[in-house]
């Protein structure tokens, strides 16, 4: 049977750049293949770029994991929907001019969050084992579809938990990858890896970046023409995000375990997050973008409106007592604008059992900081 | 229109990515010039998707927002 990807034997000849300017070149008889990890930002559309300009056959591989930050969860909220709405991975294929998987790891991530073998980082980021992890499904979509090997974005000492000297080995080896991982930034700095060694690619082409600076990335964009992309200010990850990583702590230990839904990391980007009993929290729509997000939700969740005066859509996560739904009520009164009026009326639905409170909204002061999530 | 060459994606109440995902998962092993509607709530789908077909060969031929929905038609490519 024909042997395809990486299993297929592939002559090799010495080629000789007229130039000499990269020493020789070896070439082989067929176009190898690379599965390259793009996030959507800067560097893994450069690594992509410079093995693309190898004549090597690039596909990209996004994957997601539900705490991706997308210009689109940034648009749930009106304010910020003059920013482009576009998916930064998508347009970074389409710049290369590669095609683009995109890769549903929602189930199989819930592992990587909740019992990090390496430790989270600063907040419950988990990078070093995210890191493992889709390299290992790149590998495992790498052996499937017949690709040779591996490209990411890394640079060495770029980020303190999961790209430095030392863990660079750890991701190739705990993936499964081992010297098919290729990290065309900063591979002058690591030991040669199986395609540099079998002249699939030149390794006098790659290059040797280092550090956090971002200058190096920024001068070879310029020089490869790729002057436009994604500078997201906080990463690509919520989790690495301090607010959005004590809400979800704050979810656990509500529950009394490490778990968790889709519809639940979904809801920790929105709205204010107010727990006034362990035992239930709101979440309280801060403006329009954010009340129509909920509107899809509110079949799910006990909830409460303001019907005298115009107020947020707030959903109840938990198991709310008729007692509770009353603090409730008093707290959604208190962001709706009757929040001075003497009484509010507040529908509730819960149980799909609608009811009409009254109630007197909740002062300032009356609202604890430790509530606030 | 044979109903049987026709495939709709009901991608309401998904951000995206999601929508391209169950896009991509949809027309996996659809033959070239099969209709697929997707119709969605997000509008990053009126990007998204179209920057999906045009990577991916297949081709829009349809894309309209009726109030808070949006509805995408295309052709899947060879």
């Amino acid at each position: 049977m024909k042997k395809e990807g990486h299993d297929a034997p592939a002559r090799k000849y010495r080629y000789n750049c007229p130039s000499q300017r990269h020493g020789p070149i070896f070439m082989t008889d067929r176009t190898h293949k690379a599965v390259a990890l793009i996030s959507g930002g800067l560097d893994s559309m450069l690594a992509a770029k410079v093995i693309l300009d190898q004549g090597i056959h690039v596909e990209g591989i996004n994957f997601f994991t539900g705490f991706c930050v997308e210009g689109h969860t940034h648009a749930i909220r009106k304010r910020d929907q003059a920013k482009p709405k576009r998916n930064n991975a998508l347009w970074v294929a389409e710049r290369l001019g590669i095609k683009l998987h995109i890769i549903d790891i929602i189930e199989e991530y819930k592992d990587v969050v909740i019992n990090p073998r390496h430790g989270y980082g600063a907040n419950l980021n988990p990078c070093l084992d995210c890191k493992i992890f889709m390299v290992g499904k790149a590998r495992q979509w790498m052996m499937e579809n017949g690709f040779d090997f591996i490209i990411t974005g890394e640079v060495i000492g770029q980020r303190p938990k999961s790209q430095r000297k030392d863990t660079m080995p750890v991701v190739a080896r705990e993936s499964g990858a081992d010297d098919r991982l290729l990290r065309p930034l900063c591979a002058r700095n690591l030991p040669p890896t199986l395609p540099e060694r079998e002249g699939w690619v030149d390794r006098e082409r790659l290059h040797g970046f280092s550090g956090r600076t971002r200058k190096p990335q920024m001068e070879l964009a310029k020089r490869l023409g790729l002057e436009d992309y994604a500078q997201p200010a906080g990463g690509c990850c919520f989790l690495t995000d301090e607010n959005y990583s004590r809400k979800l702590a704050d979810l656990w230990r509500a529950r009394g375990e490490k778990r968790y839904e889709l519809d639940d990391i979904m809801l920790l980007k929105v709205g204010r997050h107010i727990r006034p009993r362990p035992h239930f929290k709101l979440i309280v729509a801060r403006e329009e973008g954010e009340g129509r997000f909920l509107q899809g939700y509110k079949n799910r969740y006990p909830h409460l409106q303001t019907v005298s005066h115009g107020g947020p859509l707030t959903l109840v996560d938990g198991r709310p007592s008729p007692q509770d739904m009353e603090l409730a009520a008093r707290i959604v009164a208190r962001y709706s604008q009757g929040r001075n009026a003497e009484t509010v009326e507040v529908k509730t639905v819960y149980g799909g059992e609608e009811g009409l409170l009254a109630v007197t909204p909740l002062k300032p002061h009356e609202i604890p900081p430790e509530w606030m999530l | 229109m044979d109903a049987v060459s026709r495939i709709v994606v009901d991608a309401r109440g998904l951000l995206c990515p999601l929508p391209v995902i169950r896009l991509q998962d949809a027309v996996k092993n659809l033959p070239p010039d099969t209709e697929v509607e997707l119709i969605g709530t997000d509008p990053g789908v009126m990007q998204d998707i179209p920057a999906w077909c045009r990577i991916n060969g297949h081709r829009i031929l349809e894309s309209r927002s009726d109030g808070n929905q949006y509805h995408i038609k295309l052709k899947t490519g060879r």
